[in-house]
């Protein structure tokens, strides 16, 4: 059997025939099995979906009870047998519950890693290296330039920032869903523990992150606390909300925004984000390649984000590699983290 | 130059101007001489070296990366210096060492210091151990130093007014005694901290800060009086500043300046004998052929020459258009009104009595609409054969002393009205620089008839003109109306009943055999987005073209008018 017979791209998302499931459908299918709960990723409206206990969590909390027909929640390391092949999820390291999907077929196996960082996260589950024949990775962040560094670094920028502006109020747009709630961690790895305060939206998800005890210290709302008392403090909001009139209750805020994509200036100018933070819950480019080195992968799938310079980087180290052209994942990102409408997730 | 680069890098997002200020306030009280006053000489362009040429930044690269990774990575962040610095590979030597025995990262003054006296073989292996030694907002500054291409949003008068705070002084007073002193400012720096004496500027011929005119919106005009302002031409040249002193000897000193202050005078040898009269004149650089103001790109022949051959002066011969006067001999004027400096400016031409120094003529007007006529029809209102030459009329109010920067209210210009057209969006690039991540470099079309039916055919592209708002919204139209991808070109839809009107207005028009269309556009930009208009309503090529004939007319009106 060859890797396209098990895994097939098609508009739905990645189809597994032989099993009889998509990983991460964007339409509606009757069985999906999904890798994470970003709303890209997992979608409301399926028959049967498989995930993790964190991932089905999330996606009630987002969608409601009746996200989905019926439902089955596996752990790390488990294995089932669907149809003619085999699955089994590892840590992806990316945010609470994200999974890599390990699909295998007699002798072959093919590991869809979803979204994946190899970087420290004190919030989830560390990035197992899976070894694999292919390898499907994403590509958000696979251009050379994008080197995500050490985010213990960034949350002392942060800091340094509120020792020398203490009379204004700092913002940190991040991702409801991971981001936040890692920067929240880093801060109070970093001895910060001042009560931090939290946009009305991140409250469901922030919760949710300590009842599976991730600890985040003291959390407070920000609605209703007077503006001059939210001097000198801290506020975790959506990307989107930082620049819009919900920030008129800050005192002269500084607008900090944690994501990967703030290592390109142009990006951070054009946001209005005046204090970039280099926080990113995907790999970087470093983090990609040795990555895709270490599964021993003969052949790499690379999908959502810049895939032609990844291709171009496994071509010339000998590995065949392809652009999977799947829709409904990567382009989108680019223009979301500037809408109005939803959340960036980066 | 981590510490500086931090400023820089800092700087470069913060947009508030008391933010800024107390930024740089900031760096230059915790950091020491010399470096703090290389970065404010770095941060008021006084700095000069032999600025590296991006080839050589290139090429520095290319020898360390794969050609495609750079090719595709440079593309998406749209800035060379940048991309180089976050590409950059770890030195071998000093990941090994991981910060022990590495030699320490250059500071600004050495870095400053050594650029001075480099050789030009030198300077690639020097910078690529700098870079070696700087982490990666290190190299971005570093490169940006040595290109000379540090665009931070700083204004020198920021820095210098962050300089002046340092020591709660005037502004005005570090302005006024600049261009007598030179980097690393140590003279300064201890005046300002209480140290030493105030520095004297001793220049004979210093420049002064100009005075920049507010564009006028028609709203503006209701809250005007017609009878408290002069109007002028606006011309299309170059601002300059003209200077004439007299040094501890007696002989006149006579400089050129840009309108940053920056001193030109060797571009322009053939002015010097004209000043001879010591006085501060603010006019305007002309070229002047046989009595007549030629455009602005014949003027460009004579702008950045570092060699100015006889056969350029001759052909180009060089002219100062005079409006203001700062300075008549020993006598600051720049506090009197603007209507007695004019006086003074008049008598001060004639006692000069030099071919190659007019005056600006005034417009004379006693409405607001008789001011438009005339700037709609300059030729006919004075401006005669230099009608070619002017971009719009100045209003000056009579009573306003000179004031350095933009004074509200004091002075506007009005340019003449664009022409517009309404267009259809039919391909769309990634913009470079600070637009590396948008589309925002637009080609657009308009109607013509092809083989099969009306057809689109581009007559342009369109960088400017939107807001950022309106970058957005068409960002988003562009990603979600993409047909087909050409590398970083997009095709958009663009049908009858399908796609994105821009209206986009330009300076003027060309014939053009590059162009399919056989017309270019001089200066176009996007003007209004036209969401409520359908692609089929956009204009047809023969409007353009009827412009283009209205256009040649006039032209022919003008030439045939100086027979």
């Amino acid at each position: 059997m060859r890797p396209h017979d098990i895994l097939l791209p098609t508009p739905a998302g990645l189809c597994c025939r032989p099993g009889g499931f998509y990983i991460d459908p964007v339409r509606p299918v009757e069985r999906a099995v999904v890798t994470h709960g970003h709303s890209d990723h997992a979608r409301a409206g399926h028959g049967a979906v498989l995930a993790t206990r964190e991932t089905l969590d999330m996606m009630r909390l987002r969608y409601g009870d009746n996200f989905a027909r019926s439902t089955q929640a596996i752990a790390y390391g488990e294995e089932i047998t669907l149809g003619d092949v085999r699955i089994k999820f590892h840590p992806a390291g990316h945010v609470l519950g994200s999974a890599q999907i390990a699909v295998s077929c007699g002798e072959l196996c093919i590991v869809a890693s979803g979204d994946y960082k190899d970087a420290r996260d004190p919030t989830c589950a560390p990035f197992e290296l899976v070894p694999c024949d292919v390898f499907i990775t994403e590509a958000t962040f696979g251009l050379p330039v994008f080197r995500h560094g050490d985010a213990a670094e960034e949350v002392k920028k942060l800091l340094a920032s509120v020792a020398l502006f203490p009379e204004r109020a700092h913002l940190v747009g991040a991702y409801s869903l991971g981001k936040a709630q890692r920067v929240i961690a880093l801060l109070r790895e970093a001895g910060y523990d001042a009560p931090i305060y939290l946009h009305g939206a991140m409250d469901k998800i922030t919760r949710y992150y300590e009842s599976r005890g991730v600890r985040l210290g003291e959390l407070r709302p920000v609605r209703g606390t007077k503006k001059a008392e939210l001097a000198g403090t801290i506020t975790l909001a959506p990307p989107t909300a930082t620049s819009d009139i919900w920030t008129r209750r800050f005192p002269d805020p500084v607008t900090a925004f944690a994501s990967g994509w703030m290592r390109v200036r142009a990006r951070a100018r054009q946001r209005g984000v005046e204090l970039p933070l280099v926080i990113s819950d995907h790999a970087d480019w470093d983090g990609l390649t040795a990555t895709i080195a270490a599964t021993g992968a003969g052949e790499v799938w690379v999908t959502h984000g810049q895939e032609d310079a990844l291709v171009h980087w496994c071509r010339t180290k000998g590995l065949a590699a392809r652009p999977l052209d799947l829709v409904g994942y990567g382009d989108e990102e680019e223009s979301e983290t500037l809408t109005e409408a939803q959340d960036v997730e980066a | 130059m981590n510490r500086f680069a931090e400023l820089l890098d800092r700087l470069a997002y913060e947009p508030g101007r008391n933010n800024k200020l107390r930024l740089i306030t900031a760096y230059f009280r915790e950091v020491g001489d010399p470096d703090r006053g290389y970065a404010l000489a770095a941060l008021t362009g006084a700095l000069s070296f032999k600025h590296a040429k991006p080839g050589l930044i290139r090429d520095l690269i290319a020898a360390r990366t794969d050609p495609a990774l750079f090719g595709l990575s440079y593309d998406y962040v749209g800035d060379l210096s940048e991309t180089v610095a976050l590409m950059w590979p770890k030195s071998a030597l000093l990941s090994a060492n991981a910060g022990h025995n590495n030699p320490p990262p250059p500071t600004l003054t050495d870095v400053v210091t050594t650029l001075r006296t480099l050789g030009k073989l030198e300077l690639p292996a020097q910078l690529a151990r700098w870079l070696d030694e700087l982490d990666e907002t290190g190299r971005w500054a570093l490169l940006k130093l040595v290109t000379g291409a540090m665009r931070i949003g700083i204004s020198a008068r920021l820095a210098k007014t962050a300089a002046a705070n340092l020591g709660h002084k005037d502004p005005h007073e570090i302005e006024l005694i600049w261009p007598g002193l030179s980097p690393p400012y140590l003279d300064l720096f201890a005046w300002l901290e209480d140290r030493g004496e105030k520095p004297v500027n001793r220049d004979p011929a210093p420049f002064r800060p100009v005075m920049l005119a507010h564009a006028i919106e028609d709203e503006d005009f209701a809250g005007l009086d017609p009878a408290d302002y002069i109007a002028e031409w606006k011309w299309d040249g170059i601002r300059v500043q003209a200077v004439t002193g007299r040094d501890t000897h007696g002989h006149c000193v006579a400089r050129l300046y840009s309108r940053t202050g920056e001193d030109i005078t060797k571009s322009f040898p053939d002015l010097l004998p004209s000043l001879h009269l010591p006085g501060a004149i603010d006019g305007e650089l002309l070229v002047m052929r046989d009595g007549r103001v030629q455009s602005f790109n014949v003027l460009q022949q004579r702008l950045n020459r570092k060699v100015v051959s006889p056969k350029l002066t001759k052909d180009y011969p060089i002219h100062l258009r005079a409006y203001d006067l700062l300075g008549d001999d020993e006598n600051d004027l720049r506090e009197l009104p603007f209507a007695e400096r004019r006086e003074r400016l008049e008598s001060f031409v004639r006692r000069l009595n030099d071919a190659r120094v007019d005056l600006s003529p005034t417009i004379a007007f006693d409405s607001w609409y008789a001011l438009r006529l005339a700037r709609a029809h300059p030729m006919s209102a004075g401006a005669g054969e230099d009608a070619g030459a002017v971009e719009g009329v100045m209003l000056k109010r009579r009573d306003a002393p000179y004031l350095p920067g933009r004074p509200r209210g004091q002075w506007w210009k009005w340019k003449r009205d664009p022409h517009i057209i309404d267009a259809v969006l039919m391909y769309a690039q990634r913009g470079h620089g600070k637009r590396s991540s948008y589309y925002s470099d637009y080609t657009f079309g308009v109607w013509t008839a092809g083989e099969s039916g009306d057809e689109l055919v581009p007559v342009g592209k369109a960088y400017f003109g939107f807001t950022d708002e309106e970058l957005l919204q068409i960002d988003r139209f562009v990603r979600r109306n993409t047909k087909e991808k050409f590398g970083p070109v997009r095709h958009v839809v663009h049908e009858p009943d399908q796609g994105l009107v821009l209206e986009v207005a330009f300076e003027g028009l060309q014939r053009s055999s590059r162009h399919k269309s056989g017309v270019a556009m001089r200066f176009p930009r996007i003007n209004r987005l036209r969401w409520d208009k359908p692609p089929r309503e956009a204009d047809r090529l023969e409007t353009l073209e009827r412009m283009l004939k209205a256009d040649e007319t006039n032209k022919v009106l003008v030439t045939s008018e100086n027979s």
